[in-house]
């Protein structure tokens, strides 16, 4: 095995962390309201968004208010989709007429992308147009992760401030967001991924001829365009031969950038980022994994910074970055290792100078194992939910560690803003179970942890878990949920756990053979994105409002220190800890057991 | 409760305005102007035709071309206009069924001094996308003999042309090397046809 896989993610991890603080700083100024390099520019573009939409900045908002400002953009934002999805084809910007979208799967991607899911039951190319693409869901990627960094933002302000009944303005942290922080990255990555060859275009598909033509088999269609079927109601299939290739066009770079530094996952066309257009080189392949986690990492900083002690935003830094390196390890040994069953057949899959060697099968050769594995583990890592390769092709162990990442809550990084805020829920049942355990009230940076604090955090833990494995067990149980598996035995129950793993934390990944664009998994995946992404923001709005109004007590000999290598590993033990006892029964079922059956005993 | 959904209204329709309208028309006018070529999906023009794009893999099967990777799309594979991996797990039945017929679809094109020798991974694979442009190196080395063949060319002409298409690692780092089959396959007609 080569020194590569090994080195790259070296590099990834020293190009992250060396950006973290540049940027968290930026943005620590940029949230409290100080000038910054981009104030001439965009402070007058700020000034009359507040002035069009009637926004007094000044105002700051106590956290039921900010609350349902949230709430009815994104209610607002869902609508605009669901409508702009059903009335696509009478829309301009649609050269490929493209018909209404289904009212079931409409709504689950309504849903899916105002909640910063972007889980997609639909394939791009095939389903949407150029203006649903662009007025719809690349509008909703930045705004829903405009909304988690607002919601960051004042569980921050709520730490930093003192007896008050506020927790800043609403729509001042959504506008900077999305004008100081998404947007100038966005241009920038998109920039760049151009020159590599992500299309950006308004054209019609174009087509060529294939330099050899082939011959295959398609489903036989009758006069009126319907297919055939045979006398047990199976599709008649007829030979065809294909000499033409279409070549899918659209503008796909700009949303391409921002998918990724929303960590909103949802891809302009059907593979995501796997798709030669999305993604076609290395070098396009490693701009956007790490824009995955660019800003996700960078507010360990931000946080830090706004509540005064740099140490606190490391701390949190240095325990998501320790989960991460372990886990990717496992991820990348267990593709590597590649499908003994396939090697026994007479396939190579050894690494060598010449091939990159592994689980082949769902990736692609310009990215191989290492980076295909630094990807999944990343998106997953992040509630990104973009792929390069097909998790669902994973070997069991490979596929465990997305799978898993989800489970834990999304907080390793995490989705912007809604990772580190459910990092901090984390820190706050961390230094409660310390508290416990020396007979004191816990407090965190100088704010006394209460019953009311305590309460929250559980909701927020707990909501997740109960969609992820409740949602599962409905799946299993019922003949709807079972219809959409597409591989047989543990893996098919693992496809079932992956999908509402992915939708009752906010990732968006999907184990993808699942045929999840029904009316079942679209209304069930639907409603666990929901309530999974607003029952966790408001009860962290609600510790932001209640820790807010309280004072600061000055530390003593009590209090437990949280930013010594002591807090790092009680933070890494609650979220493991958590997260472990949550899921392992329901990991057997799917990837243990298919573990074993991929090795039998001899 | 209602009090900002009148501003909830306003801001949506400033966002949709900056992020939905400005910001694509405003990287489509750079990318157009600036980069117009990859833009418009990296085309591979042959005599004002465009035989292909740089970046989409074709399907490939007569003995005197090299062999993409087995593609997932339907109903043909290679089809840009359904992206799709295959989805199948690594105790799939079908995935099992399928490199089967690849092995023996490889082995029985190759001449018989080959047969014994073990496939490329990716050669008998499905890719992520089924559009999947690239070969490893040891992909395409396991087929010069047999193009070779066919074509009545010397093996070391074509080994030649292989290495010539072999693009490295980004900074010997990034990604995997990998060889480009439609560009190959497009030298190749281009040595017969001199």
């Amino acid at each position: 095995m080569s020194a590569v896989p090994f080195l790259s993610s070296l590099f990834f991890l020293a190009v992250l962390t060396a950006s973290v603080k540049p940027l968290g700083r930026y943005m620590a100024r940029v949230y409290q309201g100080e000038r910054t390099l981009l104030s001439p520019v965009l402070g007058p573009l700020e000034r009359i968004v507040y002035r069009v939409a009637g926004v007094d900045a000044s105002a700051s908002m106590h956290w039921t208010r900010y609350a349902f400002a949230m709430l009815w953009l994104n209610v607002l934002g869902a609508l605009a989709v669901y409508g702009l999805q059903r009335a696509q084809s009478i829309l301009p910007a649609n050269p490929q007429s493209m018909g209404a979208v289904s009212a079931d799967s409409a709504f689950n991607t309504a849903v899916s992308f105002a909640t910063n899911t972007n889980w997609q039951g639909y394939a791009g190319e095939a389903t949407m147009s150029y203006l649903t693409q662009m007025l719809g869901l690349a509008v909703q990627n930045f705004v829903s992760a405009a909304c988690g960094m607002a919601v960051l933002i004042a569980l921050i302000r709520g730490f930093s401030s003192r007896n008050s009944d506020s927790i800043g303005n609403f729509w001042v942290d959504c506008t900077r967001s999305i004008l100081y922080v998404l947007l100038p990255l966005s241009l920038l990555l998109a920039g760049a991924l151009v020159t590599q060859g992500v299309v950006q275009s308004f054209s019609p598909y174009a087509t060529v001829a294939l330099v050899q033509p082939v011959d295959h088999e398609k489903a036989a269609e009758d006069a009126e365009g319907k297919p055939r079927l045979d006398a047990e109601g199976k599709p008649v299939m007829e030979a065809a031969r294909t000499t033409e290739q279409k070549v899918p066009l659209g503008p796909a770079a700009s949303q391409v950038a921002i998918k990724q530094l929303g960590t909103n996952g949802g891809g302009f066309f059907n593979v995501n980022s796997a798709h030669p257009f999305e993604n076609p080189t290395p070098l396009s392949n490693f701009l956007q994994v790490l824009a995955i986690l660019l800003i996700p990492a960078a507010f360990c900083y931000t946080f830090g910074a706004m509540v005064g002690d740099t140490r606190q935003g490391w701390a949190i830094y240095a325990a998501m970055t320790f989960v991460f390196v372990a886990l990717l390890g496992v991820a990348t040994w267990a593709e590597q290792t590649g499908n003994p069953q396939l090697a026994a057949r007479g396939v190579d899959d050894r690494a060598s100078a010449l091939q990159s060697g592994g689980n082949m099968e769902g990736k692609e050769v310009r990215f191989g194992i290492a980076a295909s594995a630094l990807w999944a583990t990343t998106t997953t890592a992040a509630s990104n939910g973009s792929v390069n390769s097909m998790h669902d092709s994973y070997t069991p162990l490979g596929g465990a560690v997305p799978m898993w990442l989800m489970q834990l809550g999304e907080v390793i990084y995490g989705g912007v803003g809604s990772g580190l805020y459910g990092m901090l829920v984390f820190a706050i049942i961390g230094v409660f179970i310390a508290g416990l355990m020396i007979g004191r009230t816990p407090e965190y940076l100088g704010k006394k942890l209460e019953a009311f604090e305590i309460k929250m955090a559980a909701i927020v833990i707990l909501v997740p878990p109960l969609f992820v494995l409740a949602g599962t067990a409905l799946a299993v149980m019922s003949e709807a949920g079972r219809a959409g598996i597409a591989n047989p035995g543990a893996h098919g129950f693992s496809e079932i756990l992956y999908a509402l793993s992915s939708a009752g934390n906010n990732n968006g990944s999907a184990f993808a053979g699942l045929s999840a664009n029904t009316p079942f998994y679209n209304t069930l995946l639907g409603v666990a994105m929901w309530c999974s992404r607003y029952w966790l923001a408001i009860p962290v709005l609600a510790i932001a409002g209640s820790l807010a109004a309280k004072k600061t007590v000055p530390s003593g000999p009590g209090t437990l220190p949280t930013h010594t290598p002591l807090f790092v590993a009680l933070l890494i033990g609650t979220v493991l800890v958590v997260g472990a006892l949550t899921f392992v029964p329901a990991l057997a079922l799917g990837p243990i057991v298919e573990h074993l059956l991929l090795y039998p005993a001899r | 409760m209602f009090k900002e959904l009148k501003t909830a209204f306003l801001m949506l329709l400033v966002f949709t305005l900056i992020t939905g309208v400005a910001y694509p028309l405003l990287v489509t006018v750079f990318a157009q102007v600036a980069f117009n070529d990859a833009a418009n999906g990296s085309l591979i023009m042959r005599d004002g035709k465009a035989v292909g794009s740089r970046l989409l893999g074709q399907p490939f099967s007569d003995a005197g071309y090299f062999w993409s990777r087995p593609s997932a799309t339907g109903p043909m594979p290679y089809n840009g206009a359904a992206s799709s991996g295959s989805n199948q797990g690594p105790l799939s039945p079908a995935l099992h069924e399928a490199v089967e017929g690849r092995l023996a679809a490889l082995r029985e094109a190759s001449s018989p001094a080959d047969a014994a020798t073990a496939v490329p991974v990716d050669l008998v694979t499905a890719s992520s996308s089924g559009l999947d442009p690239h070969i490893s190196p040891a992909a395409a080395r396991y087929q010069i003999e047999r193009v070779a063949t066919t074509r009545k060319r010397p093996a070391e002409q074509i080994a030649a042309l292989v290495a010539q298409h072999t693009e490295p690692r980004w900074l010997g780092l990034l990604g995997e090397p990998r060889v480009n089959v439609l560009e190959l396959n497009l030298a190749l007609d281009g040595l017969s046809a001199k």
